[in-house]
């Protein structure tokens, strides 16, 4: 790398790491989201001029912020001259300037942590569908490129471009207020935002499409998400929930794939290979749940069983019985018929293959369950274990149909050629 | 991505001053804040430790103190986007020190850590 990639790249790690602090004290000043960014994109622009000539400064958050402010100010006063000389003509129009009046940039530095939860409240907000939330919030929050983006969930760059510019649009158009939401929808906002956060990880750890199985990138993206909104929200249960969640499921990534990329399930993963630390801090994220107290909400009832599998020296060693209990009480919060499916698992360990598989044949009527190919792939590691493999057989191969991921498909084919006497381990397979 | 920074240094013979520790602490938070920080800690004079060396096919124990010029003195264990990122934090750390401490002289090294994302 020469001199000037070198200060570069150093110039673009500054700025990605204050980014969203930077995007959140202008989005104050200029009460839009869409303006902040641009302005954030300045003060980089800036940088990528003068410090390859006048030396990288000694701060380099601190001077991206400076910038970016005086930039800011100068655009707040712009539009504030411009509204003064619209009401001298005679027209009456209110503009979030003047609303606004003169800026006091001092203050910024002091609502640093409020003014990023709003913009995490902001980018998650309901008016806008999931997946332009999710690109909104990897961009202002996580500090991802377009390309970053586009390349995470297996989308077209001008896909990801629009959906992003859609989303400022709704935002500017419905004029949604820059704060934190009242106390009386609190509770369904901040579902928003764990509902994204929590669609992020997924994506990463059990990619629903494309030739990988896992994208350990995007699992990171999401669990560091889930951090800056524990900190900044450590009074939420369901934060800490989620974040133990995420935690106890990444420590597994390492194990989950074999040699040359294959899907390795839960019950053939060699737990000497489960990261330690992250199961440490998994369970340090769930003990904050149980000392906030109250009823768990479902991300912490998911952590519980997580922490289950995270405990348990091996497959037999695992409490069954603790993790069907915890999937009744998820389905009740819930009422998700993938939560009846663990259920039927869980069951199927813990009381026996054909107790299990009871309640699986439950939901093959289920229409939220038509093309989902963990349906056919339980109901075929159930009859497997019972020794029905014709059936067995069938089942895997419709759910290698089923599946858009090709490391899954080539999975539930070799589980389908396995299905004889002596073939290959049955397993639960989620 | 993981990264693990190692501090090492030689201290001058003025106590390390508060205002260290406070702004140590406080950039810790921010880098937990951030989401960043995974664990940290600061390390005992090796008098405290000893070494266990295998040469020539022999393993023996040796007591601290080591006899580098230069203490451990923490670590830390980031999880970053780059090596960038990685170089950032770990200069606002080394600044501090320069900073509030006059005399003090160390570095910092960055090793990334084998993990699922790049092969180990």
């Amino acid at each position: 790398m020469d001199k000037d990639e070198a200060t570069r790249s150093a110039i673009e790690a500054a700025w990605r790491i204050e980014s969203p602090r930077l995007i959140a004290g202008l989005a104050r000043i200029t009460g839009d989201v869409g303006a902040a960014e641009e302005l954030a994109q300045d003060a980089l622009v800036i940088a990528l001029e003068q410090w390859p000539a006048h030396g990288v400064p000694d701060g380099p958050g601190a001077w991206l912020m400076a910038t970016a402010k005086h930039r800011a100010i100068d655009l707040v006063r712009r539009r504030a001259r411009y509204d003064q000389k619209l009401r001298a003509i005679g027209r009456d129009m209110q503009t979030q300037a003047q609303a606004l009046g003169e800026p006091d940039a001092d203050k910024i530095d002091d609502h640093i942590g409020d003014d990023l939860l709003r913009l995490i409240f902001i980018a998650c907000h309901p008016i806008l569908p999931t997946q332009a939330r999710a690109a909104l919030t990897l961009r202002l929050v996580g500090g991802l490129t377009t390309h970053e983006i586009a390349r995470a969930f297996l989308v077209s760059e001008p896909t990801i471009a629009q959906r992003i510019v859609r989303a400022k649009r709704t935002l500017s158009e419905a004029k949604v207020p820059f704060e934190i939401p009242a106390p009386g929808e609190l509770a369904d906002r901040l579902g928003s935002v764990l509902e994204v956060i929590y669609l992020v990880f997924n994506e990463g750890y059990a990619a629903t499409s494309g030739e990988y199985w896992i994208r350990p990138e995007l699992c990171a993206e999401a669990l560091r998400l889930g951090r800056v909104l524990a900190g900044l929200m450590p009074r939420q249960p369901e934060v800490h929930g989620l974040v133990a969640l995420m935690e106890l499921q990444a420590s597994r990534i390492g194990a989950r794939t074999g040699p040359s990329g294959e899907p390795v399930l839960l019950t053939d993963q060699d737990r000497r290979r489960w990261d330690r630390l992250l199961i440490r801090r998994g369970l340090a994220a769930l003990a904050r749940t149980e000392q906030l107290g109250g009823a768990p909400g479902p991300y912490t009832v998911q952590a519980e069983i997580a922490a289950c599998h995270a405990r348990a020296a091996s497959v037999a060693g695992t409490d069954w019985e603790r993790i069907a209990a915890l999937y009744v009480v998820l389905a009740h919060l819930t009422s998700s018929p993938v939560v009846e499916l663990n259920l039927a698992v869980a069951v199927g360990m813990a009381f026996g293959p054909g107790k299990g598989l009871e309640i699986a044949d439950t939901l093959t009527g289920q229409p939220a369950l038509a093309g989902y190919a963990q349906l056919p792939a339980v109901r075929g590691d159930l009859l497997a274990k019972l020794g029905r493999f014709g059936e067995a057989r069938t089942e895997f191969a419709r759910a290698a149909a089923l599946t858009s991921n090709e490391r899954e498909r080539t999975l539930f084919l070799a589980r389908a050629a396995g299905c004889q006497p002596g073939g290959p381990a049955a397993h639960p397979g989620l | 991505m993981r990264y693990l920074m190692l501090l090492t240094g030689t201290s001058p013979a003025t106590p390390p001053p508060p205002a260290l520790f406070e702004a140590i602490m406080k950039l810790g938070g921010e880098a937990t804040d951030a989401g960043v920080l995974l664990d940290t800690a600061g390390l005992l004079p090796s008098q405290a430790g000893a070494r266990v060396t295998l040469a020539g096919g022999k393993v023996t124990v040796t007591d601290g103190p080591f006899t580098e010029s230069k203490e451990l003195i923490s670590y830390a264990l980031y999880d970053l986007r780059s090596r960038e990122e990685a170089i950032e934090w770990a200069s606002r750390f080394v600044r501090l020190h320069r900073d509030l401490w006059p005399g003090w002289e160390g570095q910092t090294d960055i090793l990334q850590v084998m993990g699922p994302d790049n092969g180990g």
